[in-house]
Order: C-alpha cells, then sequence, then structure tokens
C-alpha cells in the first residue's frame, strides 16, 4: 500500500503525516508514506485544499487533518 | 519557504459557474470570477466534479459551502454538484432577470447579477468604480 501526504509542509501536513504513520504502525500493516511537498505534483491529483491523504494514487480526503481512527478505517477499507 | 504556498487555509465558500456556451453561460463564469476576485467565493473547477476527480471531489467536499451558478434553466452546475453528492446553493440568471439569447455580458450585468447574489455587497462598491468591487 502507497499512502501519499500532499501538503507543502505546513503544520497541519506534519500533523496529518504523524496520524497516518500511528495509524499504519496500529494496524501492523505493509504500507510506504511518502509527502508529495510539489505544489504542481498536488494540483496534478486535482487537490486544492491540503492537507490532502492519497491511498495507492488515489485522493481520499482532502483540506482535514484526519485522526489516526479516521485514517485506520480508510486504509483498512 | 514552502509555507508561504500553503494551501491549508479554510476552504470557505466555493462558486462554481456552469459557463455554458451561451450568453447566460458566459455571464455565470464573468460573474463568478468577479465575486472571487472580491473575495466573496473561491472559483472551483466544475469540470472536475463533473469528471469525479477524487482530489477535487475531497477539496470540494472541505468548502463550508457551495454556490452554483446556472446560466438557464438547465441548471447544469446545480445537477453535476447534486450528481457529486452536493446540495449546493443554486442560482439561476434566468429567475435574476437574465434571458438566454437576449443578454449583453458587460459590466453592467457582471456587477448586477454578482450583487443579486451576494445580496448587495459587489453593486454598492461597483457603481462608481466601473469595474470592481476591489477598485479594479
Amino acid at each position: 500500500m502507497k499512502i501519499e501526504i500532499l501538503g507543502v509542509g505546513c503544520p497541519k501536513c506534519k500533523q496529518l503525516t504523524a496520524n497516518a504513520e500511528a495509524a499504519v504502525n496500529e494496524l501492523n500493516i505493509q504500507a510506504e508514506i511518502s509527502k508529495v511537498t510539489d505544489i504542481d505534483k498536488i494540483t496534478e491529483y486535482g487537490v486544492m485544499m491540503t492537507p490532502a491523504l492519497a491511498v495507492d494514487s488515489t485522493v481520499v480526503s482532502a483540506g482535514k487533518v484526519l485522526s489516526k481512527e479516521e485514517i485506520k478505517k480508510l486504509i483498512s477499507k | 519557504m514552502a509555507e508561504n504556498n500553503c494551501m491549508c487555509q479554510e476552504a470557505g465558500v466555493l462558486i462554481f459557474p456552469c459557463s455554458g456556451g451561451s450568453d447566460v453561460g458566459e455571464l455565470s463564469d464573468r460573474v463568478a470570477r468577479k465575486m472571487a476576485k472580491c473575495g466573496q467565493a473561491k472559483m472551483f473547477c466544475l469540470a472536475g466534479i463533473g469528471a469525479h476527480l477524487p482530489g477535487m471531489i475531497e477539496s470540494a467536499k472541505a468548502a463550508n459551502k457551495l454556490i452554483a451558478i446556472d446560466g438557464c434553466q438547465v441548471l447544469c452546475s446545480k445537477k453535476i454538484l447534486e450528481h457529486a453528492g452536493f446540495s449546493p446553493i443554486s442560482f439561476n440568471l434566468k429567475d435574476l432577470g437574465f434571458e438566454k439569447g437576449k443578454t449583453k455580458v458587460n459590466e453592467e450585468n457582471i456587477d448586477t447579477a454578482a450583487s443579486k447574489i451576494s445580496g448587495g455587497k459587489v453593486e454598492k462598491t461597483t457603481i462608481h468604480n466601473s469595474g470592481g468591487c476591489c477598485g479594479n
């Protein structure tokens, strides 16, 4: 599973990254978490509000700092 | 630094003109751009919603309010948003007095329509500025 955090690196993006890492750890699954900070790449995803979360290249959330529990639900589907 | 380009600000109000091929379609687009320029809403891409691009859909979900501006009673913008699961506030320029095929796309009509949609916030400042609430 590939999880991408889309955002230019503000505190909200960092918090979302931390929550995603915590979710992956708790679920004990194999996932590669990466940050996408390049604005052009973020807009290529159609994202206009950050932070955003993409799972396997599909945006599942934008403009929100999802909690660890919310991320767990999204990546468990 | 990166934070200068941060897109993490509150989404606020997003505006979706139909931007159709007719005179009133063009007027819807110009009205939306005017309102965006005046800081009353942010322009958003109706085509991206119609294409069901996940990034666009999720970004629109982050908004406090969505406004659809349609040029005519076909209501394409409203219907596209509803098809994507949203419940926009809908304005039809026909209801505001603009007839398809009989409407000039000029500053006066742009200001009048924008004023009616925004509850008068544009009109008062544009009348004497000939072109924009922002003085442009």
